[in-house]
């Protein structure tokens, strides 16, 4: 058994009016300071306005949110007592904001405790709302909560599928304003999602087709989004891909890109969807040494050369490789800006880190410790995986 | 063959736990001991506690009980007979099995979710044991 989670979603141009349709009291608004200044933050307050809800802000949201600030934003909540939650930004604020509505509605509960095992009784008090200004987190549609705990300086995968929003309102125009490193960067992240997603060992049919779509998306638009953020149809494309690959890997699992991705970002800080996007050609090489069929299943419906399983994987590959370098992405760590003896350095945490991660024990093949180092080895001087 | 819940069960499993570098290596600061409970049901008259004292990649002891009161351990992990049987054939996932709330799992959250490598260690383990179920 297993079960398909998904919000409601509202989508498309004009989806942030359904906000007017909200029935509540009051709305605290959980984002950062950068959308707080580009007028998002007062846009959907207005739409809120015109439901006849209150609202207030916490826009104290750091990229990478930590336990502490978590517990700040509870905290806020708990002043503030409101009955709806908005989680507005990329997946660092609609994470927190889950994690902060969990903390509210169970003051007992650490942020670094919450998990998907124990029962939580959500829902006394508030429901939840995302609001994605991003295309790549897809955190809009899982129960996945990634907060950083900067005292082990590592990335907590977090969540319980009670804290899914209620409501997922993925308005493309939102979007529109990224500059052209956060598209490709976020961007990178939602084709990391719909690739680990369907090649997961929890891969199942109701998160394949999901995958699949967002997947053939993500190659035809994000070139077109990078290049032309005014492209409209390429936003809109991006949005919407980005939430089917959210819905498809948040229903089966990533994979050790991610695991990777985590570790990096939680020792170096490198930006996630970048680090995952270097990572995926790695670990899809790595794995298709042993398992090639779930990739050249995808490659096949790319229509990608696909004679056989290995051929298929590796077109898949490659056609992840041109992308980055149309994105103009760094292809390995030396080009993210690493200094290889930084890497040796904090080789044991990121290796620790990485294997501690359940994305990790889904990935079509397991690294052991040994290999995981070779990985981040060959990921650093762009090496291609043989092995 | 050795029938799984037993006394020579558990001491097999603390053998193969003991010879394993991996998982020594992936649970080399892991401390807790656990109950793996099995429910009552068919074929188990009674809930059968598996105790496994797991410490710094070792089992330091590991018995079977139908007395819940001989140990008051920190973790403890209960499932019927059939998921048990599941998990050690490789037939089901442990992280998927608590899940979907087959397996419940009691203890430090915190800590068990920072333990995936030792875990997947731990239930490869179990595959080493020959073990018969019964029927």
């Amino acid at each position: 058994m297993w079960y398909f989670n998904s919000p409601e979603i509202v989508f498309g141009e004009g989806a942030l009016a359904h906000l007017e349709e909200i029935e509540g009291r009051r709305a605290l608004i959980v984002s950062d300071e950068n959308l707080a200044a580009l007028g998002f933050v007062r846009t959907v307050q207005e739409h809120l306005a015109k439901a006849g809800m209150e609202s207030g802000v916490f826009s104290q949201v750091e990229p990478d949110p930590s336990l502490e600030t978590v517990v700040r934003g509870a905290q806020a909540m708990a002043d503030y007592e409101p009955d709806w939650i908005v989680g507005l930004g990329g997946g660092s604020c609609m994470d927190a904001a889950k994690a902060m509505w969990v903390l509210y509605e169970r003051p007992d509960i650490r942020p670094e405790a919450i998990n998907p095992v124990e029962i939580l009784g959500l829902r006394q008090k508030a429901r939840l709302i995302t609001v994605p200004t991003t295309a790549g987190t897809g955190a809009e549609v899982t129960w996945a909560i990634v907060l950083s705990d900067t005292q082990e300086e590592r990335k907590l995968a977090l969540g319980s599928r009670e804290n899914m929003a209620d409501i997922a309102i993925v308005e493309p125009g939102l979007s529109k304003g990224m500059p052209p490193r956060l598209t490709a960067d976020t961007g990178l992240d939602a084709l990391t999602h719909a690739l680990e997603g369907y090649a997961s060992t929890w891969a199942n049919d109701f998160s394949d087709g999901l995958c699949l779509k967002a997947t053939e998306l993500i190659f035809r638009y994000l070139p077109r989004a990078y290049r032309d953020g005014s492209d409209e149809e390429a936003r809109e494309k991006m949005a919407n891909a980005a939430t089917l690959a959210g819905l498809g890997f948040g229903n089966s699992m990533a994979g050790l890109a991610h695991s990777m991705g985590h570790a990096l970002g939680g020792v170096f800080h490198t930006p996630h969807g970048r680090a995952v996007g270097l990572f995926l050609p790695y670990t899809i090489e790595y794995a298709a040494r042993e398992n090639p069929g779930r990739y050249a299943q995808i490659a096949r419906y790319l229509s990608l050369p696909a004679q056989t399983e290995t051929e298929g994987a590796g077109s898949l590959v490659r056609a992840i490789r041109e992308l980055l370098e149309r994105l103009e992405q760094p292809m390995s760590l030396r080009e993210v800006g690493i200094e290889r003896e930084a890497l040796q350095e904090r080789m044991d945490k990121l290796i620790e880190n990485a294997e501690n991660e359940a994305t990790t024990v889904v990935h079509p093949r397991i690294p052991t410790t040994e290999e995981l180092e070779t990985l981040f080895l060959y990921a650093y001087g762009g090496k291609e995986i043989d092995f | 063959m050795i029938e799984f819940a037993t006394d020579e069960w558990a001491e097999a499993f603390m053998g193969v736990i003991n010879e394993s570098e991996a998982y020594a290596q992936a649970a080399k600061t892991w401390e807790g001991d656990f109950y793996f409970i099995v429910e009552a049901g068919e074929n188990i008259p009674q809930p059968i506690y598996l105790y496994v004292d797991l410490w710094h990649g070792k089992c330091r002891e590991a018995f079977a009980t139908t007395d819940p009161s001989v140990k008051d351990p920190v973790f403890r992990m209960s499932g019927s007979l059939e998921n048990w049987r599941r998990v050690i054939e490789k037939k089901l996932d442990p992280i998927q099995g608590l899940l979907t709330r087959r397996f419940k799992l009691k203890g430090d959250m915190v800590k068990v979710m920072r333990a995936v490598k030792a875990a997947q260690e731990l239930v490869n383990c179990t595959t080493l044991v020959s073990t018969e179920f019964p029927e």
